[in-house]
């Protein structure tokens, strides 16, 4: 797997650099799961608003749960869940069309015709997964403080001011960073683990179906896995 | 010229490929004949270095395919086409952006000479009309078809085919062979064919070589390939039951 990842970043130095396919794939994993990210983070802000502000009132900390909220969001949920979703929505799919098209001798046929298929299939997705993530990441973000606005000043009764001078106080550039860091970081494991099990992938129809399982799996633990160490250094 | 000199090939212990010898000269088309499974694709794919051998010498024009890395290996292969068995169409782009595909990304035409040559070479396969499909609207000797115009639209010197008829009726496979030797005529192109269409392959092929236990057993004019007494050749040739080769 690490040689799949080297040899791609290898090949991406030299041109041609395929813009276009880039922009193409920055569409179908970025623009295309945005719905889903706009959704999952507008609610897990709002059910974190509900479940912060239950656990904080309990101490008289109501005050703190703009700057609570924004911190789990920014630094852990957002990067996290995001990765989740696009490996859901976009890793499975980039796995079932890549060893489709390894079954169907789709990629023999690139090769065949003298042209890279690390360039035409592994590097666009990398560098989509790349960029994309990391602006769903804020996305998610983002729609997530003001879903937690919505809970926090509609239902629990914190004032506006509270909850917005509170993120403002305590949420740093380096908090943001480290959600920066991590959602680049995931955008390429999500993308690499897909592309290689969909390029890797076993015989016909079973085959596939297998690649894609494992393709989820295996990035959705990844993700977890990594997360844990991303943040025990970033936070140290 | 291509000249497989004692090539060897395995897959997790199994031997495919025991010492293939094979020569085709230039201008020529060979039909490659044995047994399902036994390695002729593997020996299409070998030779246009979408694989590499265990052992052996695989020699395009004096140059070994199998020792070429990077550009000199991209240069050779630029001037090799493959028609794949089942055509290989990329399923997300339509028939003309199939056979456009190769033009654009390996040529600085404009999209204008694209349209047109395109459109010419997918006339000249009888699917004129038919560039706005999918591959997945057309039938499978229209696919045949589109695989041979992408393949033909680069003026390949070297074309092999890995069964090109496999799948289509008798009158379709016919058509297609008969587009295939009209081909060979205009472009002058050397052609290796894998096929099982034996023999009305003969007529439309200079020489025939077949592939048994690993190696090229014989190697020869159709008819004398038609009329060999060895008994291996015999049974598979005339598609007897009783003999030397078993049936799994």
């Amino acid at each position: 797997m690490v040689c799949f990842l080297a040899t791609a970043f290898f090949w991406a130095v030299f041109p041609p650099y395929l813009l276009r396919r880039i922009v193409k794939q920055i569409n179908f994993i970025g623009v295309k799961t945005t719905l889903v990210i706009v959704l999952t983070g507008t609610f897990t802000g709002m059910v974190l608003a509900l479940q912060t502000y239950y656990a904080l009132v309990k101490f008289g900390a109501e005050t703190s749960l703009g700057p609570v909220l924004a911190l789990s969001l920014i630094r852990e949920l957002g990067p996290v869940l995001s990765a989740l979703m696009v490996t859901g929505r976009a890793g499975s799919a980039l796995t079932a069309e890549i060893g489709i098209m390894r079954i169907s001798e789709q990629i023999d046929a690139l090769d065949a015709m003298a042209l890279n298929p690390y360039k035409y299939l592994v590097i666009p997705n990398l560098l989509a997964g790349i960029i994309s993530i990391p602006l769903l990441n804020a996305i998610f973000v983002v729609v997530g403080v003001w879903g937690g606005y919505a809970v926090a000043v509609g239902l629990t009764g914190v004032s506006s001011g509270t909850y917005f001078g509170g993120i403002r106080d305590f949420v740093s550039a380096k908090d943001i960073l480290v959600g920066l860091y991590k959602s680049l970081s995931f955008g390429m494991l999500i993308t690499w683990i897909s592309c290689y099990k969909g390029y890797f992938t076993g015989y016909g129809a079973e085959g596939v179906s297998k690649a894609t399982t494992q393709a989820v799996v295996l990035s959705s633990v990844t993700i977890l896995i990594w997360d844990y160490f991303m943040t025990s250094i970033l936070l140290t | 010229m291509i000249e497989v000199v004692d090539l060897y090939k395995s897959f997790k212990n199994h031997e495919v490929l025991r010492g293939v010898n094979l020569k085709v000269e230039e201008g020529q088309t060979l039909a490659l004949i044995g047994g399902s499974g036994k390695g002729k694709s593997v020996l299409l794919k070998l030779i246009i270095g979408l694989t590499k051998p265990d052992r052996g010498k695989i020699l395009i024009n004096n140059q070994d395919i199998s020792k070429l890395r990077g550009k000199l290996l991209k240069q050779l292969k630029e001037r090799c086409g493959f028609v794949f068995q089942g055509g290989a169409l990329f399923d997300s782009l339509t028939v003309f952006d199939n056979v456009a595909f190769p033009l654009r990304e390996k040529t600085r035409m404009k999209e204008s000479q694209i349209l047109d040559t395109a459109l010419s070479e997918l006339a000249r396969v009888g699917l004129s009309g038919a560039e706005n499909k999918y591959p997945s609207e057309i039938s499978g000797g229209m696919k045949k078809r589109v695989a041979l115009a992408r393949c033909l639209v680069m003026k390949p010197e070297i074309v092999l085919f890995d069964e090109p008829t496999t799948g289509l009726d008798p009158l379709t496979g016919k058509a297609i062979h008969k587009l295939i030797r009209d081909c060979q005529k205009s472009l002058h192109f050397t052609a290796i064919m894998v096929t099982h269409e034996i023999p009305a392959i003969f007529p439309l092929v200079d020489r025939v070589a077949m592939l048994y236990n690993g190696k090229i057993i014989a190697s020869g004019t159709p008819a004398e390939i038609e009329t060999s007494q060895d008994p291996v050749i015999h049974q598979f040739v005339h598609g007897e039951l009783e003999g030397p080769i078993s049936i799994q």
